[in-house]
């Protein structure tokens, strides 16, 4: 039997082992690095339209998708911003970036989500040249993590069209119940604000009671699931909120009055 | 050949990795709350040990003793990097849902413990075989685990609909806490007691009993 332990042998074992195992992992996942990326945006898409009702089985997500156009909003002025590229748009990195987004204190981080990016990209769908759709990414603190969604409402900001989470890490069969298409078909026509302006909509704890004023506004608890409940009550309140969307959609409105006119 | 066959099937029952050697329970509780993902963490699983035992076992005699736990590990957490990234390329779903578990499988004891304990010391295709073995008794209890806990907790299997649930307009209302990875300790510990009923060898000895409370000591205490 050879001796192994030598110094040199030991080395050059050591060396030639991470050599191999860094060669064949390095070049599988730049091989597989496309097919991964393109999973992603997928799976975001598939989102994005489901949120919007759009899903349609006859069609691909992508000739879905073609009817649907991305833009960046200004969160403080509520204006589109057509200086960042659509494509190039991070919300990781611009949350992370002190010059592209704000400290949150705790009376105002009610979502949990410490900073906000002062861009956010939004995605409108247009039907024969009529916006019927504006879909706002969302997120906030459930119970294990942060669940990441996205908000469709209508034109008129104040009627919901669908509510979808594309990554969150609750508890399967309870927290996770957030992604039940019988839960998920609740938000349809929810109305948003009051007539003071100030956010209603909000997952109650129980069921709904139809004979409640506050009917309209509320969606049913997840049963067992009391803290992610709260945590989807929390970052709709905040992301419709004035740190949030509210800026935009004020702006829009104004817009489409002018228009009208 | 009646060798390989004992080597292969010896792991499920007879020498099961989770319910004799109480390994790799940890992701036994994690992942077992879906059917479809259990699937896939065993797949992953399996392939990793036997792989990995493979990989050994082919260079066992070149591996010098005083690095061999950290050439293992290197090997083992490369073969679990790839199954992750093949995962995340070809079934992004239950990538999402696993999340770090599949990562978790470098931690598993079971893949290093094949590794140390037989690939080691055995020729390659026994460590497969042996890697494979493995894989499946663990995968076993895994499908079993998920069964219980999927049919009764959430009413489904591989997310069909078997017992209608309250929730969806059914009759059945499903046990939340099957669908909480502490359900698992329970339903793990109740099939080790089955499996030890029925293979009565596989019975620890006790290593001490419990003295007998005698009248002298309590008087003694009082």
């Amino acid at each position: 039997m050879r001796n192994n332990d030598t110094i040199f042998k030991t080395l050059i074992v050591a060396v030639i082992l991470c050599l191999v195992c860094s060669a064949v992992i390095s070049s599988v996942a730049v091989g597989l690095r496309d097919l991964q990326e393109a999973n992603k945006k997928l799976d975001q898409q598939t989102k994005i339209l489901a949120a919007a009702q759009l899903l349609d089985e006859t069609k691909t997500v992508q000739e879905l998708f073609n009817s649907i156009e991305a833009k960046i909003v200004n969160l403080e002025t509520g204006e589109y911003n057509n200086i960042i590229d659509v494509g190039l748009f991070d919300e990781a990195s611009f949350s992370r970036d002190e010059a592209t987004s704000i400290q949150l204190s705790s009376k105002q981080d009610i979502a949990i989500i410490k900073r906000r990016e002062n861009f956010q990209k939004i995605y409108l769908h247009s039907q024969d040249k009529k916006l019927t759709a504006v879909i706002l990414p969302v997120r906030g603190y459930g119970l294990w993590g942060t669940l990441y969604g996205y908000l469709a409402v209508e034109p008129d900001f104040q009627t919901v069209i669908g509510l979808e989470f594309f990554q969150h890490k609750e508890t399967p069969g309870l927290g996770a119940e957030v992604d039940n298409p019988k839960w998920k078909s609740q938000w349809k026509g929810k109305k948003i604000f009051s007539d003071k302006g100030d956010v209603m909509l909000s997952v109650i704890k129980g069921s709904v009671k139809n004979n409640s004023p506050n009917a309209p506004y509320q969606v049913d608890g997840l049963s067992g699931a009391t803290i992610t409940s709260k945590g989807v009550s929390n970052l709709l309140s905040f992301w419709l909120g004035d740190l949030g969307y509210k800026p935009y959609m004020q702006r829009m409105l104004m817009d489409l009055e002018i228009n009208d006119v | 050949m009646s060798k390989a066959r004992e080597v292969l099937l010896t792991p499920i029952f007879n020498e099961n990795p989770i319910a004799l050697q109480i390994l790799g329970i940890c992701s036994a509780l994690a992942v077992t709350s879906n059917l479809y993902v259990t699937l896939i963490m065993c797949a992953a699983l399996t392939i990793v040990v036997s792989c990995s035992n493979l990989i050994i076992s082919l260079i066992r005699n070149h591996i010098p003793t005083n690095i061999r736990i950290i050439v293992q590990m290197t090997i083992i957490a490369s073969l679990v990097i790839l199954v992750d990234e093949l995962l995340k390329a070809y079934d992004y779903e239950s990538s999402k849902t696993l999340s770090v578990f599949v990562g978790l499988i470098i931690t598993n004891c079971i893949v290093m413990g094949r590794a140390e304990a037989f690939a080691m010391k055995n020729g390659p295709l026994m460590s497969f075989l042996d890697g494979l073995g493995n894989g499946l008794g663990y995968s076993i209890i895994l499908i079993f685990l998920a069964v219980v806990r999927e049919l009764f907790g959430a009413g489904s299997l591989f997310g069909i609909e078997i017992l209608p649930l309250v929730q969806n307009g059914g009759w059945y209302v499903g046990n939340n806490f099957l669908l909480l990875p502490a359900s698992s300790f329970f339903i793990i510990g109740l099939l080790i007691w089955a499996l030890r009923a029925w293979k009565s060898d596989q019975v620890e000895v006790p290593q001490f009993t419990i003295a007998k409370n005698s009248l002298k000591s309590e008087k003694g205490a009082a």
